[in-house]
């Protein structure tokens, strides 16, 4: 059930990523490498055992819900590529 | 006290720059408590020593020399003013640039982020400042903190300062070469598959990654969430307690960060450990290990048993599937971290426009990232979203994660009967710049002895223990149970304080 190509392209529209058509050949003898590599993980017998998301044990961390000031506007508008001085800005999405 | 002084004068005389910069943190902040010293002229000192070895290793993406200067000068008056300065008072530290400072931009060596000014400090940024430290520059990174070797930064080179044919290593090649230059005495990095211990084994510093959840993560640019932590790097152990010191303790804007008191690491460093307990691996010791490396760390495990250590093999089989592990939990957490990155609210935003498209907010999406990000992190991305698609997930993902508590419950359990265990931090010295930049999955596979410790959450310290006959550095990696820093820490200073290969330094 190796990788191909048509996989990798449709990984690639998940993941959001333009690939030129080199970089979906590079990438898919190099994913099918490393999938490769990381079957062997198939073979570990781990019936019973509770998947371990997070090495500590912490549980329900809760805090206060108290106010607080949050980033100022201006200041989570500063680093957008294109904003309006209220919203960010993207290309139309329905049409002009 | 008086020995230092004499050294210092001897040194001030005709060369007090070199004699400054190859000084420890915590000698230079006697000279400058006792005021033998300035902090302005420990920077200066410094900054010459930038001017010598920067052009040559690249350990810096963004430095100013200015506002360092500055905050030298701040602190001064403060200390002159009678101010209780904190534990760095002085001390320049060299931050690893994944995390956020309001002063420099905080690019993670990426093309997505060259021009990103954070609107806040990372926590550990703000606990250097409030503890009196000086941010002496942004460090080179892999893209991401993505790598091995820091040649996956898409902003700059980094070179070994022991042959600048070699790698630094990485991700935090840029600290590491930072300390190891002697442009500066204590560098923070981070670590996510042994990110601050391979680079300080091949820049032969001292490194610790601590304990999940010891320090913040609030400001530090997520790769893998439930792996990354950040860390000290220093020549020596006694250095990384006071900087662990300075950055460690819970943070109520990082729900992972653990709540345990923080001990005061610097002051317990210098007593010994009696009967310490060490296990090493077989598997560590196999054919994979270069012979100069197995000599290195066998001597080392000679020191600790002169010291009274006693060393037994431990079985750790299920470590066996550490790299495997890794390589899907890892890119699984960064293709989804990385999912931010989408040319919107920040970042790199694509200004290719095609008229005809049918749906011009996603090809910003994919324009943006194609443009913004590097191969390797495309490669995790795409590794990521593969091992979590419909379809996979059980057989990826899911396993991993099961194998993952096999691989900490067999650690948990191992030390229940030793107190650390010991063994080498790589597999080989560093390797060329290029030698292996083009053979993906062979660069993963030299972080077979460090990904383990991260999977598990546990401490873990790389100290240097010998040069190969090319006079390429040789690290040591001593792991210890979850918290117990305190007593890694010991350990390490133990070690170091019968050899002195922490103290060598790379010709000038």
């Amino acid at each position: 059930m190796a990788l191909e190509r048509e996989d990798v392209r449709r990984i690639a529209e998940l993941a959001r990523l333009e690939l030129s058509s080199d970089e979906l050949a590079t990438l898919t003898s190099e994913l099918i490498q490393i999938v490769d590599y990381v079957q062997q993980l198939r073979s570990i017998k781990t019936e019973g055992v509770v998947p371990l998301a997070h090495a500590l044990d912490l549980a329900n961390v809760f805090r206060d819900d108290c106010l607080a000031p949050g980033l100022p506007r201006e200041a989570a508008l500063s680093n957008a590529p294109k904003h309006d001085g209220a919203y960010f800005l993207v290309p139309a999405v329905l049409g002009e | 006290m008086m020995g230092l002084t004499f050294w210092f004068r001897r040194f001030s005389e005709n060369n007090a720059v070199a004699g400054l910069a190859r000084l420890d943190a915590i000698q230079l902040q006697q000279m400058l408590r006792t005021g033998q010293i300035s902090s302005l002229e420990l920077v200066d000192a410094l900054l010459e020593q930038y001017a010598a070895w920067e052009p040559r290793v690249g350990a810096f993406l963004n430095f100013r020399a200015d506002q360092a200067r500055d905050q030298a000068r701040e602190l001064d008056r403060r200390r002159s003013a009678g101010a209780d300065l904190g534990l760095l008072a002085g001390l320049p530290v060299s931050v690893k640039d994944i995390l956020c400072t309001v002063d420099y931009p905080t690019t993670c060596g990426s093309r997505m982020l060259r021009d990103y000014h954070s609107p806040f400090d990372a926590t550990v940024v703000a606990r250097i400042r409030d503890a009196g430290g000086i941010v002496f520059g942004k460090t080179n990174l892999d893209e991401f903190a993505m790598g091995s070797s820091t040649e996956n930064s898409a902003l700059a080179v980094t070179r070994n300062p022991w042959n600048t044919e070699h790698v630094p290593g990485g991700s935090s090649g840029g600290g590491a070469a930072s300390v190891s230059a002697g442009i500066c005495p204590l560098a923070i990095g981070t670590d996510t598959g042994g990110s601050i211990r391979q680079p300080a084994a091949f820049c032969g510093i001292s490194g610790l990654k601590p304990t999940y959840g010891r320090v913040s993560r609030y400001g530090l640019v997520a790769f893998a969430s439930s792996l990354d932590q950040a860390g000290p790097m220093a020549r020596s152990v006694p250095e990384l307690a006071l900087l662990l010191e300075a950055i460690a303790g819970h943070d109520p804007r990082d729900a992972t960060s653990a709540p345990n008191e923080v001990p005061s690491y610097s002051h317990t460093i210098a007593e010994p450990l009696r009967g310490l307990r060490i296990g090493i691996v077989p598997d560590h010791f196999d054919a994979g290990l270069d012979a100069e490396v197995d000599a290195a760390v066998r001597e080392a495990l000679g020191a600790f048993r002169a010291r009274g250590a006693t060393v037994r093999e431990i079985e750790l089989p299920a470590s066996r599937q550490a790299i495997a592990t890794y390589y899907v939990i890892a890119p699984c957490e960064a293709s989804s971290n990385l999912a931010r990155y989408d040319g919107v609210h920040f970042g790199h935003r694509s200004t290719e426009r095609d008229r005809t498209d049918e749906s011009p907010l996603a090809r910003l999406y994919c324009r943006s990232r194609a443009e913004g990000l590097g191969a390797e992190v495309k490669r995790r991305i795409m590794l990521g979203t593969y091992a979590l698609s419909s379809g996979y997930y059980e057989a990826y993902y899911l396993q991993a994660m099961r194998v993952r508590r096999l691989i900490r419950d067999e650690l948990l359990a191992a030390f229940q009967s030793v107190d650390v265990i010991v063994g080498p931090t790589t597999p080989a010295p560093a390797y060329r710049l290029g030698e292996k930049a083009n053979d993906p999955l062979s660069m993963y596979l030299e972080d077979l002895y460090t990904v383990s410790a991260n999977l598990a959450g546990i401490p873990a310290l790389s100290v240097p223990c010998g040069l190969s006959r090319s006079g390429l550095p040789i690290g040591l990696q001593i792991q210890a149970a979850p918290f117990a820093e305190e007593l890694l820490l010991r350990a390490g200073a133990m070690y170091q304080q019968v050899t002195d290969w922490h103290q060598r330094r790379p010709a000038a």
